[in-house]
């Protein structure tokens, strides 16, 4: 098992808060959101990677046949599930924003400061 | 009574869908009384299990899927007295939220009641769940719900913006969380909460354990709003709806402390146990910096939920002091706390919303005198102040005197001084509101700096606006919450009580072997009831303390120049530039997320490594 999915996975989760920290525009900040949130993808899945293994789908499979971990599959599926939630909902409050303020731009919205 | 375990989570999760696929059918009251009944049938069922759980503890496994030879493969519930407790209190008020809400919003939203009864199953399966994945799934029930909460004011801009800087900010969190358990995942293949506690004791931690532990517990605390991870909690607090706001003072962020206390005693007690003086000096600290960062924010502020956010901030800053203890005693003293705290912060929130609903205002310039025609609400409002500062007998000087008198045991003499300060300063702001609001004390325009966030610009929630009487249903539960605050601290052994409970809470291998092997665990008998007259005493003092610090903030004019002056010179530049870092701006809060993560990893591996 090489280090490099873990090296992604920690790319994607660094380079996704830059991209956060640095965004002038709600919509790329949000899919930026979802950039951090595919490294813990990566990061499950290279957990639960066998080399030489199959996939957990033990239809045809001899019993004691090499396959990946199903868990942490399962683990990323519900992963997906909630960043789909969580990416819905933030689009729709950025379009609200929009809506209210007439930008997108965070350096502009100042509503809340001190 | 073990049939029951699932139910208050099913119940409110039936309920919400049940009320959506109703919402065209039904008339107005009926729904609204519908979910009335749903949120107060799970806080009987929870309230019953909490009962039961007193006697023993109950392990509940989904689907009877129980473990074999230690390994768990199914899901459980694990129901003991602190979490039922607060799964207990957030049912409650909920509860309380619906009947506040009665006839408030006036646009016959019905999202919200299914929005708050999802957000409620979120809560109870974050309290009661035994495995970590699941601890994970529910906070992001939880948190998805509560941004959609927060933003419910969707033609408001400021509404909308708190809700996105809350959903960033804690996605990030709940991320850091995924690792974590992807990491300990890889490590242990295990995800029960005992069974990972198991895999992990015996041996010292290591880079990968304490790197975990990092990100679980930067995730928690990124709900419970600790610095430097706290700045979306102002902004999201001060603009959702008041009786949102209810719940997110009064029991979430507290829920976001739970889970480190939860996690730590479960999973990493084996591993650190050895470096637990290195741990205790870190979550000390933090907990320090948070209660005086919340206490000097919160005086400045006008804006009345503004300053009741800050003020969440300190306390949340005090009960992390609590947990990071390590100590049955602590946490004990910690639970006490955060339940009591929570009715006093629920009680002056709904206060707040009484006011926004008859002068449709929380800018307490604004509101200057206006009060006056509140003669019920200024009572409570004034309650709320003394319950704040810690005043016999509300249970807050209990759990506060348990928490002080521990860590003055451990070397840590100093944390009551941090608790005096926080609670002195936060009751002295919501007195001084009072003052203002209630009885028009003090000149109008007594601000050297001037808050930006000023309360004007709020909409009244529902479309009635100023109104000319308060119904009954408001000040009501404004009422009966304050009145369980006061009560609390009445209850005869109830530190003890609390005790036995936290004692079985912190012991891992009874954990362990209750839920892996169903082994009973041992009974702990009920220590010596001790009269805390030192904790009453310091709560009488922070309240006359309060006092002078609302007099102080309401006629500063009036002291002698030089100490104003003085002042003036040695505060105001530090406090500008902590007002400053308060900017609203999404990226700046991940930035400070950032900071903390690395910080507190760094403070870990220096420390432990």
């Amino acid at each position: 098992m090489s280090f490099a999915p873990f090296a992604v996975a920690a790319w994607l989760f660094v380079i996704g808060l830059y991209g956060i920290v640095t965004s002038r525009h709600l919509i790329h900040l949000v899919i930026c959101l979802s950039v951090v949130q595919s490294s813990t993808y990566v990061l499950l899945l290279a957990i639960g990677y066998r080399t030489g293994a199959a996939a957990p789908i033990f239809v045809d499979t001899k019993p004691g046949a090499p396959a990946v971990d199903p868990v942490v599959q399962a683990l990323t599926l519900t992963d997906v599930v909630v960043g789909a939630t969580v990416s819905a909902l933030l689009l729709a409050l950025a379009v609200q924003v929009h809506k209210a303020s007439g930008t997108f731009d965070p350096d502009e919205l100042d509503t809340l400061r001190g | 009574m073990d049939s029951l375990t699932p139910l208050p989570l099913a119940v409110s999760l039936l309920g919400a869908a049940g009320l959506t696929a109703l919402r065209g059918v039904l008339g107005r009251r009926v729904f609204e009384l519908a979910a009335v009944a749903v949120s107060a049938a799970v806080a009987l069922l929870l309230a019953a299990l909490l009962v039961a759980s007193i006697e023993a503890p109950i392990v509940y496994w989904f689907g009877d899927w129980t473990p074999v030879d230690g390994v768990a493969l199914g899901i459980s519930f694990v129901i003991e007295p602190l979490g039922a407790a607060l799964a207990t209190l957030a049912a409650v008020l909920v509860t309380a939220s619906f009947v506040f809400t009665w006839r408030f919003f006036d646009n016959a939203e019905h999202l919200f009641h299914v929005l708050m009864l999802v957000f409620l199953a979120g809560m109870v399966g974050f309290a009661l769940t035994g495995d970590l994945f699941t601890l994970f799934v529910f906070f992001e029930l939880m948190s998805v719900s509560a941004f959609s909460l927060a933003g419910y004011k969707t033609e408001e801009e400021g509404s909308l913006q708190g809700a996105l800087n809350f959903a960033v900010t804690n996605s990030i969190g709940a991320f850091l969380i995924l690792a974590g358990i992807g990491l300990l995942y890889g490590r242990t293949g295990a995800l029960n909460l005992a069974q990972l506690g198991e895999a992990l004791a015996g041996a010292p931690p290591d880079g990968l354990v304490i790197t975990s532990f990092v990100f679980l517990v930067t995730g928690y605390l990124v709900k419970a709003a600790a610095v430097p991870f706290h700045f979306w909690l102002a902004d999201a607090y001060a603009t959702a709806p008041t009786s949102v706001c209810v719940l997110f003072a009064g029991v979430l962020s507290e829920l976001g402390l739970y889970a480190v206390a939860r996690v730590y005693w479960t999973v990493f007690d084996g591993a650190f146990a050895g470096h637990l003086p290195a741990l205790r000096a870190i979550v000390i600290g933090l907990g320090t910096l948070t209660a005086l960062v919340g206490a000097a924010m919160c005086f400045p502020q006008r804006h009345i939920k503004r300053l009741l956010a800050f003020a969440t901030v300190s306390h949340v800053g005090l009960l992390l002091i609590g947990v990071g203890i390590f100590t049955p005693t602590a946490l004990a003293g910690t639970f006490i706390y955060i339940v009591t705290d929570g009715l006093v912060k629920a009680s002056l929130f709904f206060c707040t919303g009484i006011l926004l609903h008859r002068l449709a205002s929380v800018d307490e310039l604004g509101c200057d005198g206006l009060g006056a025609v509140m003669p019920l609400t200024r009572v409570l409002f004034v309650l709320g102040g003394l319950g704040v500062a810690g005043l016999y007998p509300f249970g807050t000087y209990l759990g506060k005197s348990l928490i002080e008198d521990e860590a003055a045991v451990l070397g840590y003499p100093w944390v009551t001084g941090v608790f005096i300060a926080a609670s002195v300063v936060t009751a002295g702001a919501v007195l001084r509101v009072a003052a203002r609001v209630f009885w028009g004390v003090g000149p109008g325009d007594a601000y050297d700096i001037k808050s930006e966030a000023e309360g004007d610009e709020v909409q009244p929630e529902g479309s009635r606006g100023g109104s000319g009487s308060t119904p009954a249903s408001m000040w009501a539960m404004a009422a009966l919450l304050i009145a369980a605050a006061f009560v609390s601290g009445l209850i005869p052994q109830l530190a003890g009580r609390v005790e036995v409970a936290a004692e079985h809470f912190v012991d891992r291998r009874a954990y362990a072997d209750l839920v892996l092997a169903g082994v009973p665990p041992p009974e702990v008998g009920l220590p010596p009831a001790e009269s805390s007259f030192k904790g009453a005493l310091i709560g009488l003092a922070s309240a006359v303390a309060a006092g002078m610090i609302a007099a102080a903030g309401l006629w500063h004019m009036r002291l002698p120049r030089t100490i104003t002056r003085g002042a003036t010179a040695l505060l105001g530049p530090p406090f500008a530039r902590l007002r400053a870092l308060h900017s609203g701006h999404v990226g700046d809060y991940v930035a400070w997320l950032t900071v903390g993560v690395a910080v507190l990893g760094g403070l870990m591996a220096v420390m432990m490594g």
